[in-house]
């Protein structure tokens, strides 16, 4: 490894470790030994072959000095008419709630707040289920945020308790020096419990970030999860984000990663089914018009009999944007009546944008049904001129079809004001061309 | 209202039209007839702006503008209609949204104001039962899982609604059964009227039962080389193109 650009986060570490809950501190040390090995995932590494983070890495970060003068949170206004969330943030390093969150009164045993509190409060439950899924992954980049990652989203839904607004998690980078962000989140669903969480990253600020987030989610038998994430952050932001989820037999989740606006973006995405009857259903789009790289690595592990998941991608790119698509989908030698469906469908709209997308299907098993597509294409130049030859001018027919391409993926939103919402911001990033997403108060 | 004079047209680098003359006055409705590879889909192509196909001599005039300077958004604005012979069906655009945009654009493209919701809900009401549309079709993306008669019935509801002052209906009859053929016809005679042309392209007389044409054409190799009243059509049906072909000999 370069041992260069690891090295001064190594020193950082040593420099800067906070002593937090004994939960914490375990999990840091074994971060920072993997790290040392893995270090950061460069060009020849097979996983990160359509990210390349080395002119990111190169930047000088600082970490968050977690003194904010101003809380800007407290002026962020959620722009979703009719969202009515409960509304949770993590500005750079550090978690709030919002007041109305504050006073909110959940049922019996619900929990949600600080991940660094709740590792103290509740070290039982915590320990119980912190780090287990993002130790086992082989990735320098989850060994990094464990270094320095020390606090971040919690929640906690004990058995059979439904949630009935959506609970929103709000992150933003913000200042005006170049910073490097690391948040841990975790989220605990028991048996039979239903909760719908929605992600929105911003940044604010005229600095360089090198965000890194993590998300470890538990899904216990015949509960159901809905993870929506929203990337709407500025060109000069290096987005990482991690989603890790583990399922237990005939729990069901539905996870959809949209990115709207944004710099160099890598989401991981792992679904484990690791129970019977178990759902994953993965839905995600990119649109990227001046040189913004997107990269979804997804992986689908298919780890017992009868699961189903669904997964499309769909990816608009324009001006010199690069997408990246990694489809894996793994069936265990017993995970026999699986099925498994892949679809990754793109549409390039100038010469200069590039499309990479990789289906990787692993079966074992002999008695499945899966299959998978890949398409990168133009707009329908027949379906165009019909368009057109009803009078609608040749840009508004790009942007209908455009718009129709994109549809299957919000139509599976089932926040019904998040689903208009996504409409609207998707319709003003087509239309206005430059990257403005324009739909949040924090970021014009 | 619409002058073509002298077109040749090429696709691919192939010339389909060779020189085609044809007048066409406001209330009129004509038909074109001939045989397969005779050039009929081509010149509706030509006429609607499809960019496929390039016109390489003569001159298209609508309504006293010059037709080759126009892109097909704009023809359409303009008043020209093309009832495509093979609609195309396009995913995740509803057929609402698909006409209320169309609707605007051209009413945009002449100055005028948006249409107002309701007023365009109405309109819509109206316009299906004048081609018996069932309801829940307009409710679906465009053309999309349509059949073959439905999708013909969806193209006579789009020129209801748009009213254009010529429209192009290139082989409408095909793929209808006769209870469809009756109800597009039915709907393409209540739009009949003394301000808008129609030009009727079919292979079949059948059609022209229904739709009574004032003048029948024979478009052959690439130029119209007969024309007559509607009896012209009855004697193709029974003799076919043989007696045109030696005409031309």
């Amino acid at each position: 490894m370069d041992n260069s650009k690891e090295a001064q986060y190594i020193d950082l570490y040593r420099n800067v470790r906070e002593v937090q809950s004994s939960v914490f501190e375990a999990y840091r040390k074994a971060s920072f030994e993997r790290f040392k090995r893995l270090g950061f995932p460069d060009d020849k590494s097979e996983q990160y072959k359509y990210t390349n983070l080395t002119e990111a890495l190169s930047v000088d970060y600082g970490l968050d000095n977690h003194n904010q003068k101003e809380l800007i949170y407290e002026a962020f206004t959620c722009a979703i008419p009719g969202i009515r969330s409960h509304l949770y943030f993590v500005v750079n390093d550090t978690f709030y709630a919002s007041d109305e969150a504050k006073n909110q009164v959940f049922p019996q045993g619900v929990v949600i707040g600080s991940l660094k509190e709740a590792s103290r409060l509740y070290s039982d439950l915590v320990a119980k289920y912190f780090g287990k899924l993002s130790e086992k992954e082989e990735d320098g980049l989850i060994a990094f945020n464990g270094m320095f990652a020390h606090d971040g989203f919690f929640m906690y839904v004990p058995e059979n308790v439904t949630i009935d607004r959506p609970i929103q998690l709000v992150n933003i980078s913000e200042g005006n020096t170049n910073q490097l962000l690391n948040s841990h989140n975790l989220i605990i669903l028991e048996r039979g419990a239903k909760v719908q969480l929605l992600v929105c990253d911003h940044t604010e600020g005229n600095a360089r970030f090198f965000v890194n987030r993590l998300t470890e989610v538990h899904v216990a038998e015949e509960a159901t999860y809905e993870h929506y994430k929203i990337e709407n952050t500025s060109s000069d932001t290096t987005h990482i984000s991690s989603l890790l989820i583990d399922q237990k037999e005939s729990s069901k989740t539905l996870t959809t990663i949209l990115t709207l606006n944004n710099g160099l973006t890598r989401n991981n995405i792992s679904l484990m089914l690791n129970g019977e009857y178990a759902e994953g259903l993965l839905y995600g789009m990119a649109v990227g018009d001046l040189d913004q790289k997107v990269d979804n690595h997804t992986s689908i592990l298919h780890n017992k009999p009868n699961c189903h998941s669904t997964e499309l991608f769909k990816y608009i790119l324009g001006g010199e944007s690069q997408g990246g698509f990694t489809g894996r989908i793994y069936v265990a030698e017993d995970a026999q009546k699986t099925e498994a469906y892949q679809n990754s469908k793109n549409i390039l709209l100038s010469t200069t944008a590039r499309m990479r997308t990789k289906p990787q299907l692993e079966i074992y098993a002999d008695d499945v049904r899966c299959s998978h597509g890949a398409t990168i294409g133009q707009l329908d130049e027949t379906a165009m001129f019909y368009l057109r030859s009803r009078g609608i001018s040749e840009d508004e027919a790009r942007l209908l079809l455009m718009y129709a391409f994109a549809a299957d993926v919000i139509e599976n939103i089932r926040i019904e004001a998040l689903k208009d919402r996504i409409k609207l911001m998707l319709e003003h990033r087509l239309r206005s061309g430059v990257s403005q997403a324009a739909s949040c108060i924090l970021c014009r | 209202m619409l002058e073509i004079k002298n077109l040749h047209a090429d696709v691919n680098g192939r010339e389909i039209l060779k020189g085609l003359n044809l007048q066409v006055n406001a209330g009129e409705i004509h038909a074109i007839m001939g045989p397969n590879g005779a050039g009929k889909s081509t010149l509706a192509s030509v006429l609607a702006g499809n960019p496929a196909f390039e016109v390489t001599e003569g001159e298209i005039t609508f309504l006293g503008k010059d037709f080759m300077e126009l892109a097909p958004e704009e023809r359409a604005a303009e008043g020209f209609f093309l009832s495509f012979q093979y609609p195309v069906e396009i995913p995740g655009v509803s057929m609402v949204n698909f006409l209320r945009t169309a609707m605007n654009e051209q009413r945009k493209y002449r100055g005028q104001e948006p249409i107002p919701a309701s007023d365009f809900l109405r309109l819509m009401k109206e316009k299906k039962e004048l081609v018996e549309m069932q309801s829940n079709l307009t409710n679906r993306s465009v053309n999309e899982g349509f059949s073959g008669g439905e999708k013909k019935r969806s193209e006579i509801f789009q020129m209801a609604m748009l009213e254009p002052r010529l429209a192009v209906l290139d082989e409408t009859d095909s793929g209808l059964d006769i209870d469809a053929l009756r109800i597009v016809a039915n709907g393409v005679n209540k739009l009949a009227s003394p301000e808008r042309a129609i030009i009727v392209i079919t292979h079949y007389q059948r059609l022209l039962d229904y739709i009574v044409p004032d003048f029948v054409h024979v478009l052959f190799d690439g130029r119209i080389v007969k024309s007559g009243n509607k009896d012209l059509a009855l004697r193709l049906e029974s003799e076919g193109y043989d007696w045109i072909k030696k005409e031309l000999e």
